[in-house]
């Protein structure tokens, strides 16, 4: 008979290996799917994980993993405090709409001026706009019991409906001959976020790695860090240690909006260059993926930050190369949460075969 | 702008219509949380529910056999969470949302060569004489089956919870699970039909969007109503008939906004299609004062370690 049995402690060699199973696995099924669409598994395969980093067109897919890959990372960054504490913020798509508003709307209103000043205070908005959004279902939270989850993913929807009321009137380019969407911000000089385009750096991905660095050092050298850890863990010890859960709610929820903000002003002002209808590309539900995918833990949200980079370019050169559709990779990306969270089994439980021991 | 133009009793039975993916979901979803499971795969299930029951209905000619593979869809989708977190013992929040993802991207992947097709209709209640009275007539009976059915599935899910042995033990289940466990009931048999029959509600619900309510097929079509479904539980209090009211009250703001959008109100468009959320948002505040009535076991995985 097989039974499972509870681990006095998670295991850690396990929780390190479950991810790369959990890849393995959906390389194996996402082959499977691609088969049954009539393409061949192992070609298609390839063209996700190797082409974008070592085939003949490389130079150029190289750059772009840190394009796709810095907002993933920023906005999972945000979430894994939450998560790592109960607290589930899903709503960071609508914190990374509202960013990408408020900063764009902070560099627009300056056009034409080129100062410097300029493109600091739009990151400033940027977070503001994120903050502000995130604060709503804190607040709500913390003063009405209301569920974060339900709120913050309301609030997409409004988000959504917000950006659409506002590429079409306020932000519009009054230039643009009645075409929905914003002025290009690229070529706004003073409001721009590429480093340099051909190496795929923009003060996004800088922004990506302080985040990364921030995340470790408060997760592992800070009180408050030390304080998020406990929630998740031990609730109840949290509460005997004095911790108080408002202002963690208000922190977790408060840091991930404004990342969540961070990365969609780097976005708006790099990558995708103007605000429009549907400039936002799903990043703020694909980072959830990230954020466990990683472990919740700094580091491992980097890598796996760039893996899902990778199945995004990947999915991009196999839809033109393979005809693969594009929601075939949103599918592969999906296959990859269920299996680790199912493969996480092995952390927490031993398989054990045969009757249980008498106590 | 010009109001008048809005028929009260044309109103009232669009409501309804409205109301009704919301009420199959919102159902389904509250025989599973009170068997002590938080499902937040909602809008995966309903929108796997609505491309299978689209594809079918236009593959077979037949939108009741649609319903029928819409509802084995949306469990089979459930299944996947029955197993994450029953067996896998996987957090049942991030296992919803990952079905919820899972659901989106595979509903899109189905549904490419249905794009800009219309489905079979869905034949309409008609008795002489009732169906023909003026006011009551379009209001009380002429709607499509599915219409009645969900409110029929209330009345059932009601009178299982209040009268039969069966509510009992399901409720005991989602209250204690290990006191129901020392009792002897199946705590993992029972959550996990309890997940398949919210998964059936699901898709049921997803079904009557892409085949009743729009009827078409569009990528992501659901937009958010597995979401307000959830909340509407919540809202409910876990209590069949206040669904009933609470999906009508939901459909009614969808259907008042969409109609001011068509008379032209001065509100700008996107204002008015934000309104629902924003009412879901202001509902939850004003009831999430009260959580006695959740129960008690709610969203905690059950392991027999002994």
């Amino acid at each position: 008979m097989i039974r499972l049995e509870k681990r006095p402690q998670p295991s850690r060699a396990w929780s390190m290996a479950t991810p790369l199973v959990a890849v393995l696995a959906t390389m194996f099924f996402g082959g499977l799917l691609f088969a049954l669409l009539g393409k061949n598994p192992f070609e298609a395969i390839a063209t996700i994980f190797w082409e974008p980093l070592f085939g003949e067109f490389a130079f150029y897919y190289r750059p772009q993993l840190l394009v796709k890959g810095a907002p993933l990372v920023l906005i999972a960054i945000g979430l894994s405090l939450g998560f790592k504490a109960g607290i589930w913020n899903i709503g960071a798509e609508g914190q990374y709409i509202m960013g990408a508003l408020f900063g764009a709307g902070v560099g627009l209103a300056f056009y034409p001026l080129e100062a410097w000043y300029i493109f600091p205070l739009m990151v400033i908005a940027g977070g503001f706009g994120g903050w502000i959004w995130a604060m709503i279902p804190a607040i709500l939270k913390t003063r009405f019991g209301t569920n974060e989850i339900l709120v913050s993913l309301m609030l997409v929807y409004v988000a959504e409906q917000f950006l659409a009321s506002m590429s079409l009137g306020l932000l519009r380019n009054p230039e643009g001959h009645g075409f929905p969407g914003s002025r290009n911000l690229n070529s706004y000089e003073s409001a721009n976020s590429w480093i340099s385009e051909n190496a795929g750096m923009h003060w996004g991905v800088v922004a990506a790695m302080i985040a990364v660095i921030f995340a470790y050092v408060l997760l592992n050298r800070h009180m408050t860090g030390y304080h998020i850890r406990l929630t998740g863990e031990a609730p109840r010890a949290a509460k005997f240690a004095g911790v108080n859960p408002a202002r963690l709610i208000l922190f977790c929820l408060g840091t991930s909006g404004i990342l969540a903000g961070l990365a969609g002003l780097f976005e708006v002002s790099g990558p995708s260059g103007q605000v429009s209808i549907d400039f936002n590309v799903g990043y703020g539900f694909t980072a959830i993926i990230v954020a466990f995918l990683g472990r919740l833990h700094p580091v491992g949200i980097l890598l796996a930050g760039g893996l899902m980079a990778l199945t995004y370019i990947g999915g991009d050169i196999a839809q033109s190369n393979l005809q693969l559709p594009s929601s075939a990779i949103q599918v592969f990306q999906g296959m990859l949460l269920f299996f680790l969270l199912a493969f996480d089994l092995l952390t927490n439980f031993r398989i054990a075969i045969g009757k249980p021991e008498a106590a | 702008m010009d109001l008048s133009a809005i028929n009260p009793v044309l109103l009232i039975a669009s409501l309804m219509v409205a109301a009704t993916p919301l009420l199959l979901a919102a159902i389904g979803e509250t025989v599973v949380e009170k068997a002590g499971v938080l499902n937040l795969g909602v809008e995966g299930m309903m929108i796997i529910g609505a491309i299978a029951g689209f594809a079918t209905a236009v593959e077979s000619g037949s939108p009741l056999l649609g319903f029928v593979a819409a509802a084995i869809a949306g469990a089979a989708l459930s299944v996947l969470f029955a197993l994450l977190t029953q067996f896998a013992q996987a957090n049942q929040v991030a296992s919803g949302l990952s079905l919820t993802l899972f659901g989106l991207g595979l509903s899109a992947l189905m549904g490419q060569s249905y794009v800009g097709i219309k489905p079979p209709q869905m034949g309409k209640l008609d008795i002489p004489v009732l169906s023909d009275l003026p006011v009551i007539g379009p209001i009380l009976f002429g709607h499509d089956l599915m219409l009645y059915f969900g409110i029929a599935l209330t009345a059932a899910v009601w009178a299982v919870f209040k009268f039969t042995r069966v509510g009992l033990i399901l409720r005991a289940v989602g209250e204690n699970h290990d006191a129901a466990h020392a009792l002897g009931y199946k705590v993992i048999k029972i959550r996990i039909l309890a997940i398949l029959f919210g998964g059936a509600c699901a898709g049921l619900g997803g079904a009557y969007i892409s085949l009743i309510r729009v009827p078409q097929w569009t990528e992501g079509m659901t937009a958010g109503i597995g979401w307000i479904a959830l909340a509407l539980v919540v809202f409910a209090s876990w209590k069949p008939w206040r669904v009933l009211l609470g999906a009508y009250l939901f459909g009614g703001v969808t259907v008042v906004q969409l109609n001011l959008q068509a008379a032209g109100v001065a509100i700008p468009v996107e204002y008015l299609a934000m309104s629902p959320y924003l009412i879901t948002i202001l509902v939850l505040v004003i009831l999430s004062a009260d959580k006695s009535s959740a129960p008690a076991a709610l969203g905690r995985n059950f392991h027999a370690s002994r």
